[in-house]
């Protein structure tokens, strides 16, 4: 069997060069990305330890703060380091849009189902 | 988009080779097994939310239930898995340093940069697997309380504080008295199989086997009890998690344990940091299927790393194949970036 990976299409893997100069660039974009994922992490540590999980207000919106960052530190691990950014519309599309359909059904069925389960725990049990 | 089809002949329509994303069939199926396993995680991940929501009892706090490191005493909450956490992050660099000397076709980049993306594939299993036994062996065991009581106890400092417990609260302790309970309770175990063997002409061996280790574990009672981890009394606007109980309250909380729920550890069956069961068999789960993926990624770059030394992507002339594990690689640290977040921090 011919491996189409190599022959068919390796104009796309062989354009897909840069130059040194180029290079230095991409690599000096990387290392500020590394730098702020560090950061949030660091943020994340300092306010799951600082903070007390007593559901009152302040506790909910640390909860979703927490949730924000890591969508922040996602964005940026899919669309730099993974060079979706960089792709086609088409394959960025065809990735991040199901996908996200998907999260958000599944946010739903989580919040709705699990808040359906707790009630009918709270009368057969 | 329509506009542009017009102008091509059938030919050029139908034929193939060209890609509509520009890019490899190789990447490009890349791609949808990611999101194909992404979806996956994100099927388990909304399972534990869901159950997570739906329990009633309370949820164990992640740094709460992980606030150990290696070789060291005391409480450093989050501490560990952040350092799991840098170390994924910092191999996700090294790796996308080593897409980018691909991109120039410098080979001993390549080398060089997927060799380190190795190593921190290595600490973090390394690190994961300290995690897991750590989970697995407890610090003293835990159990319920099946009735409301106030009981008075020590804090470190020799000052007296009354705690109430409320009815099914759930408490965790560190002292040698859960060891030698969790002994004697493996040691019940071990010594019905082999008395019943006795009948069968064995009585010597059964004697010798059963004789040391067959402690009644109902006769076993605490003097003292050190009550840890979760938070027991509120004092002077501080949480507080480390009391010591003695003597005649000692009795009292241990009278009042639930049948069947004292619990050492984590396994499958019985876990000490919480009633719910699923909260350890979740942990195991969805953190074992992560590890899983990793293992797996550490494999391939190895393979790769080898198929790069042999300069197999230099007769190629691209290192397009570092790209596709790189995608693979990356969506590995992606996937502890949530397991992170809802796991331990949330």
């Amino acid at each position: 069997m011919e491996r189409d990976d190599l022959i068919v299409n390796d104009s796309y893997a062989i354009n897909a060069t840069h130059s040194e100069e180029e290079g230095k660039k991409i690599r000096k974009k990387l290392f500020a990305v590394t730098a702020l994922l560090t950061a949030i992490t660091i943020i994340e540590v300092f306010m799951g330890v600082a903070f007390k999980r007593n559901g009152t207000f302040a506790w909910e919106t640390i909860k979703l703060t927490f949730l924000v960052l890591t969508l922040v530190k996602a964005a940026y691990i899919v669309l730099i380091f993974m060079h979706l950014g960089d792709e086609k519309k088409n394959l960025k599309y065809v990735v991040l849009l199901p996908y996200a359909l998907f999260i958000m059904y599944l946010i739903f069925i989580g919040l709705y189902e699990g808040v359906a389960i707790q009630e009918a725990n709270s009368i057969w049990r | 988009m329509a506009g542009h089809t017009k102008n091509l002949s059938k030919d050029e329509l139908w034929g193939g080779n060209a890609s509509p994303f520009a890019v490899s069939y190789g990447k490009m199926m890349m791609w949808y097994f990611l999101v194909s396993d992404a979806l996956t995680f994100g099927g388990l991940l909304t399972a534990y939310g869901v159950i997570r929501h739906s329990s009633s009892e309370p949820w164990p706090v992640g740094e709460q239930v992980f606030e150990a490191l290696p070789g060291l005493h005391g409480s450093y909450p989050l501490m560990y898995v952040a350092l799991m956490t840098f170390i994924l992050i910092i191999s996700s660099v090294t790796m996308v340093l080593a897409v980018e000397a691909g991109h120039r076709r410098d080979k001993k980049g390549v080398i060089k940069w997927l060799g380190y993306t190795i190593i921190g594939g290595f600490f973090f299993l390394g690190s994961q697997a300290w995690e897991w036994s750590h989970f697995i062996h407890g610090s003293g065991g835990g159990f319920q309380v099946n009735k409301s009581l106030t009981v008075t106890g020590e804090l470190d400092n020799g000052e007296k504080v009354e705690m109430t417990l409320n009815a099914g609260s759930w408490v965790n302790m560190t002292s040698d008295f859960g060891h030698e309970y969790e002994h004697a309770m493996e040691g019940g175990h071990e010594a019905a199989p082999a008395a019943e063997h006795g009948h069968g002409g064995h009585g010597e061996h059964t004697e010798a086997h059963a004789a040391p280790s067959h402690v009644d574990v109902n006769s076993l009672k605490p003097t003292e009890l050190i009550l840890n981890k979760y938070v027991l009394v509120h004092k002077d606007g501080k949480d507080i998690r480390k009391v010591t109980v003695k003597g005649e309250d000692c009795q009292k909380l241990w009278d009042a344990k639930a049948d069947g729920t004292m619990a050492f550890g984590a396994n499958m069956h019985k876990n000490e940091y919480a009633i719910q069961q699923q909260y350890a068999n979740f942990f195991f789960f969805v953190t074992g299927f992560h590890g899983f993926h990793v293992f797996s990624g550490v494999v391939i770059n190895i393979i790769v790393w080898f198929m790069a030394l042999g300069g197999e992507f230099e007769r190629r002339g691209h290192y397009e194949t570092i790209e596709k594990i790189g995608l693979y690689w990356h969506f590995v640290d992606l996937v502890w970036v949530f397991v992170f977040t809802f796991f331990y921090l949330i």
